[in-house]
């Protein structure tokens, strides 16, 4: 039989496997989409922690951000499963996934929304306050659909990397994409060639249109910028 | 109206306000001078508590200005002109005048727009409600950022520096149209270095230096005969060039 690493007959026994890839693409799928949920929610309120004026806020962000940030997230998905295991605590792979991802992107996360804030010039806040705006209102009405621009393509590196970084779930045999691929090749005839060229296709199929759409909206805001300068100055 | 009451402003070690006393009456027009650095600045920010005084009292319409009520009561007396203007930059004019009275004052969408169309006449910019703030010149932003000020209705608008920021060929539309205001029953409070604007307008001029308030009185007597030395050689200064 011809042993090549992407010889025909490995191509069939995947095609004949592909239900294991699909349900594996949609296990990545769903824990990319809830993590980033999960990492949205923490990034954005310790993105406002680390921007505001209050001390203590700031410090418990400053502690999460550089704790999650230095160290490996391997070790953090690793130390939460079996300490978890200990714990008596009963969570699907699927469920740590999440939340360890959900954790981990949220503190960088957390820097794009810090940085997305503080590069918003302090006199917009200052004029939404002699309004008579809360620093919410403030926030929400006035900084933050400004800081959506500077953070929009930082953010969606973040998504990206959390997609990829599903692999990890692979160390706890966690179902997802890259651990099925491994394990349907290492568990069978050794196929690594096309498992792993599926497996890095179907990322790529997730994380491609996200980049494109991001690269898009941006330089959509652009020609709008570009279009009202026109229009004033043809006036 | 606005009262200070031995207002001290710390920012660190440095002593930016010392014992500041100042009253500004319904209607009036004050305007405060001074060199770079007097605490001009910091005494109009203290009015609204965009600074926070480190010690004293900050009174509007007899009322404590505290941390706990400047919010509120900021939003139904005071708005203020900045030197940066400081326009929201993603929305366009019509928006950046009707937001704070849709949003807290609750006035409907198209009433706060007919009051923003005429204070936009005032200003001269009405067919500029739909461009955004970054295709105006400075002048014209200012103006903008004068008229957003009024659409709020307030009793009381504060002027900090309004015109420093601009080219020198700009800065006459803008006082111009603060001249204007000067004749509607509004209290102004404004911080400037243009001395034709103060004598022309002021009810009352205020000098400071070094944080302090050093003399007061009224544009003829600072014009013709200051009394203090140093409110004479920084007029001195200022008038000749």
């Amino acid at each position: 039989m011809n042993s090549g690493v992407f010889a025909p007959w490995r191509w069939e026994a995947l095609w004949n496997s592909r239900q294991e890839f699909i349900d594996a693409f949609f296990v990545t799928v769903e824990v990319s989409v809830f993590a980033l949920i999960l990492a949205l929610i923490l990034g954005i309120t310790f993105g406002l922690f680390s921007s505001g004026n209050n001390k203590i806020l700031k410090g418990i962000a400053r502690v999460y951000v550089e704790f999650f940030q230095n160290t490996p997230l391997v070790l953090q998905v690793l130390f939460m499963y079996y300490g978890l295991l200990y714990a008596g605590v009963d969570l699907s792979k699927e469920q740590i996934g999440i939340i360890g991802l959900g954790v981990y992107t949220g503190a960088y996360i957390s820097e794009v929304v810090r940085t997305g804030i503080t590069s918003i010039p302090y006199g917009q806040t200052e004029a939404a306050l002699s309004q008579g705006f809360t620093h919410l209102q403030a926030m929400t009405y006035i900084i933050l659909p400004q800081s959506v621009k500077i953070a929009l393509p930082p953010l969606v590196n973040q998504m990206v990397a959390l997609i990829k970084n599903t692999s990890v779930l692979a160390m706890i045999a966690g179902g997802d994409l890259m651990y099925r691929s491994n394990a349907w090749a290492s568990n069978g005839t050794l196929s690594y060639g096309p498992a792993y060229l599926t497996c890095g296709i179907l990322f790529f199929c997730l994380c491609f249109p996200l980049t494109y759409f991001a690269k898009r909206y941006e330089q959509k805001l652009k020609n709008r910028a570009a279009a009202s300068n026109k229009e004033v100055s043809a006036e | 109206m606005i009262k200070l009451v031995n207002v001290n402003k710390y920012f660190g070690n440095l002593h930016v306000l010392k014992d500041v006393n100042l009253e500004v009456k319904e209607g009036e027009k004050l305007v405060i001078i001074g060199p770079s650095g007097s605490g001009k600045s910091t005494t109009v920010r203290c009015m609204n508590f965009l600074e926070e005084p480190s010690s004293g009292e900050v009174y509007i319409d007899g009322e404590l200005l505290t941390h706990k009520n400047k919010t509120e009561l900021v939003r139904r007396t005071s708005a203020m002109v900045f030197q940066q203007f400081n326009l929201y930059p993603h929305m366009d004019v019509l928006r950046n005048l009707t937001l704070a009275p849709i949003k807290l004052q609750k006035k409907s969408k198209a009433e706060a727009e007919e009051l923003a169309m005429k204070y936009l006449r005032l200003v001269g910019l009405e067919d500029k409600a739909h461009v955004y703030p970054g295709t105006l010149s400075g002048g014209q932003q200012q103006r903008v950022a004068i008229a957003r000020a009024l659409t709020t209705q307030q009793k009381i608008i504060i002027f900090d520096e309004p015109t420093s920021a601009l080219d020198p060929e700009t800065v006459q539309e803008v006082l111009d149209v603060m001249i204007r205001l000067s004749e509607e029953n509004i209290t102004m409070v404004v911080v400037t270095h243009e001395m034709g604007f103060a004598r022309e307008v002021a009810d009352r001029i205020v000098f400071m230096d070094e944080g302090r308030i050093i003399e007061e009185g009224t544009p003829e007597h600072f014009f013709t005969n200051p009394e203090n030395e140093r409110t004479k050689a920084f007029l001195g200064k200022i008038l000749r060039q």
